[in-house]
């Protein structure tokens, strides 16, 4: 771990003290985990506080954890388990040189809420509304969190992972009604390589 | 007197000046842009779900369609995270093979930036030449990749293929007589390397013609002096990166800050501007034409000298060559194992950004240790740019919306995904 990124961890310890979830230092980044209370008030501080200084906030966005480590998504409706939705945030510090990941998770995964910070970084306006978009994860306090991505009247958070990849609904145009109409998939679903996970080390770079 | 109310009119999401499928609903007092609210996804295909579907290495050919106009430096960040996540080093020349791509095809994107910005606010001529220097840059990507656009030529690792020692030539034909030929084919005598450098000498020569038709030009300063002004705090808050930043005058290039790849053996310069307007940043990124050219100048000169493999010899990541494959029996099983199943990446996360033409462009990955990704974000500079939309239009007439469409250099590949 470089000394800079020492500095960085020693200053958000020192910082936001018990506010501090988790911090990981892995592979040169730096992982702060927050709850879903503190993390409107540890945003503010990441961003204002002289030795932090968090001036932008490079991307938002949600992650549905609810098959992380399993070869196969959860059939049907996914256990709606607590921590299921995240909200992961890419800061930049400009003045420091420094990046730090920022995730908050969801505490209620069948309906998740978490604080929005478009009211300290304004960039997070249209990171929420895909988040909210394509994971259903609502942002209490965002002004005007609409779809943004898929179709007008569309039903349903597709990059959850209970979402088939076809979608639910194909579109076609009906010559009788002479107009576009939706109809459920005619695609059956296929896999042309299956996910696989290996056991520790099994292609260990090291070995060559 | 009549009530006078505010009408909405429709800009997209069929329109040359959207530059894509943007459908833009304008809020207009008289000519004067009250509200502008872009309505994006036409162009949504669902990139990230898709990637979580393909190994590793088939989402690598995703990367180029995102951001169609300036193809293999999309690839980078993603190849990048995953070269992070194994933890595996990369071959110099590789690095150095990237870096003169990366600027190449800056140029690339920034040549049609500007010439399409100019064909937007009236200038018809501009993009016939950066067309022209353009199509030396596809012959450039078809040589080395086998496709004009979309080259899918990074690896985790390093590059696919070392450059051709041949650039392909004209032929005579019933259109080319062998005079024309023989001019065509003047900087095509040489290896590739001779073409791009002979490309990389002339170019701040096409630069100056194109400053002599715009710098100066009193209609292109009437149509972008003082347009869609943006002031440094402000860009900050909205997230702006790359020249869209510069512009308004803070002095932030991932190639210079947080160094990746071999930036930091090059010599280049940062272009600045004052004022934050459109006019700025078309200077900016005129003077980032000038200054890829002087970094692929000393990319060529470096690859001269130092001949040496473009890929990792690792075969858990990259494959063996095809003779190795034919005689050995766990090369061959390297080979089954990488094209059946993949790359097995350890678990973790990690976010890989670059400076892309638009802006910062990064990955970011997470590996649960499966041979697919688990999530991937892709951040794009062009989807934050475009939010600042409203911000930048209001109080402006309607015609300067078009201007700073323009200028915000966007394209619907990379802000839809």
């Amino acid at each position: 771990m470089s000394a800079k990124l020492e500095r960085l961890c020693q200053n958000l310890h020192s910082v936001l003290g018990e506010r501090v979830g988790s911090l990981v230092t892995a592979l040169g980044e730096v992982t702060l985990v927050v709850t879903a209370a503190d993390y409107l008030a540890v945003a503010r501080t990441l961003r204002d506080h002289p030795d932090l200084r968090f001036e932008q906030l490079i991307d938002l966005c949600g992650v549905d954890y609810a098959s992380y480590g399993e070869v196969s998504a959860p059939a049907g409706v996914a256990a709606e388990r607590a921590n299921r939705f995240a909200a992961v945030s890419q800061l930049l510090s400009l003045s420091h040189n420094w990046r730090l990941r920022l995730r908050v998770f969801a505490e209620d995964g069948a309906f998740p809420v978490v604080d929005s910070v478009t009211s300290i970084w304004n960039s997070a306006d249209w990171f929420e509304r895909e988040a909210f978009d394509l994971f259903g994860i609502m942002f209490r306090g965002h002004a005007d969190l609409r779809r943004i991505l898929t179709d007008y009247g569309f039903i349903g958070h597709p990059f959850r992972k209970d979402f088939p990849i076809s979608g639910y609904v194909e579109m076609t145009y009906d010559p009788e009604q002479k107009r576009v109409v939706y109809q459920p998939v005619s695609i059956a679903p296929r896999e042309v390589t299956p996910r696989i996970i290996r056991e520790q080390n099994y292609g260990n770079t090291d070995r060559g | 007197m009549a009530d006078i109310q505010n009408y909405t009119l429709n800009f997209g999401p069929q329109h040359p000046a959207a530059h894509g499928v943007l459908r833009l609903v304008l809020e207009l007092d008289g000519e004067v842009v009250v509200r502008a609210d872009p309505h994006i996804g036409l162009l949504h295909r669902a990139t990230e779900k898709l990637a979580e579907q393909k190994t590793w290495l088939q989402s690598v050919p995703y990367m180029d369609r995102l951001d169609y106009t300036s193809m293999l430096v999309n690839e980078h960040p993603y190849v990048m995270a995953i070269e992070k996540l194994l933890g595996i080093e990369v071959p110099l020349r590789a690095q150095y093979i990237r870096v003169m791509f990366d600027e190449i095809t800056r140029i690339h994107n920034h040549l049609l930036s500007i010439g399409t910005q100019a064909l937007d606010v009236g200038a018809m001529t501009m993009v016939l030449y950066t067309f022209r220097e353009r199509e030396d840059i596809i012959d450039i990507l078809e040589a080395t990749t086998g496709a004009r656009m979309h080259g899918a030529y990074y690896r985790p690792g390093g590059v696919y293929r070392d450059l051709p020692d041949r650039m392909p030539r004209y032929e005579v034909n019933k259109f080319k007589n062998a005079k024309t030929v023989k001019e065509l084919n003047a900087a095509r005598e040489g290896s590739l390397l001779d073409f791009v450098e002979d490309f990389a000498d002339r170019f701040p020569g096409n630069c100056d013609d194109y400053e002599t038709l715009l710098t100066d030009n009193r209609i292109w300063k009437q149509r972008l002096v003082d347009i869609g002004i943006v002031s440094p705090e402000r860009a900050l808050q909205l997230g702006f990166t790359g020249p869209m930043l510069r512009g308004s005058g803070i002095e932030w290039d991932l190639r210079r800050k947080q160094p990746y790849e071999v930036y930091e053996h090059l010599e280049f310069d940062i272009p600045v501007g004052v004022n934050g307007d459109c006019y700025d940043r078309y200077l900016v990124r005129m003077e980032e034409m000038r200054q890829s050219s002087r970094i692929i100048k000393q990319c060529v000169a470096w690859l001269r000298q130092h001949p040496g493999p473009v890929i990792t010899d690792n075969h858990k990541v990259a494959p063996p060559s095809r003779e190795k494959m034919k005689g050995s029996m766990e090369e061959l099983i390297h080979h089954f194992k990488l094209f059946t199943e993949g790359i097995h990446v350890p678990a973790g996360e990690v976010y890989a950004g670059i400076e892309h033409a638009k802006g910062e462009f990064g990955v970011y990955l997470i590996s649960d240790g499966a041979n697919k990704p688990y999530r991937m974000k892709l951040r794009s500079a062009a989807f934050t740019h475009l939010s600042a939309m409203d911000e930048m239009a209001r109080g402006h007439m309607i015609a300067d919306a078009v201007t700073i469409i323009g200028t915000m250099d966007i394209v619907f590949g990379d802000v839809d995904r």
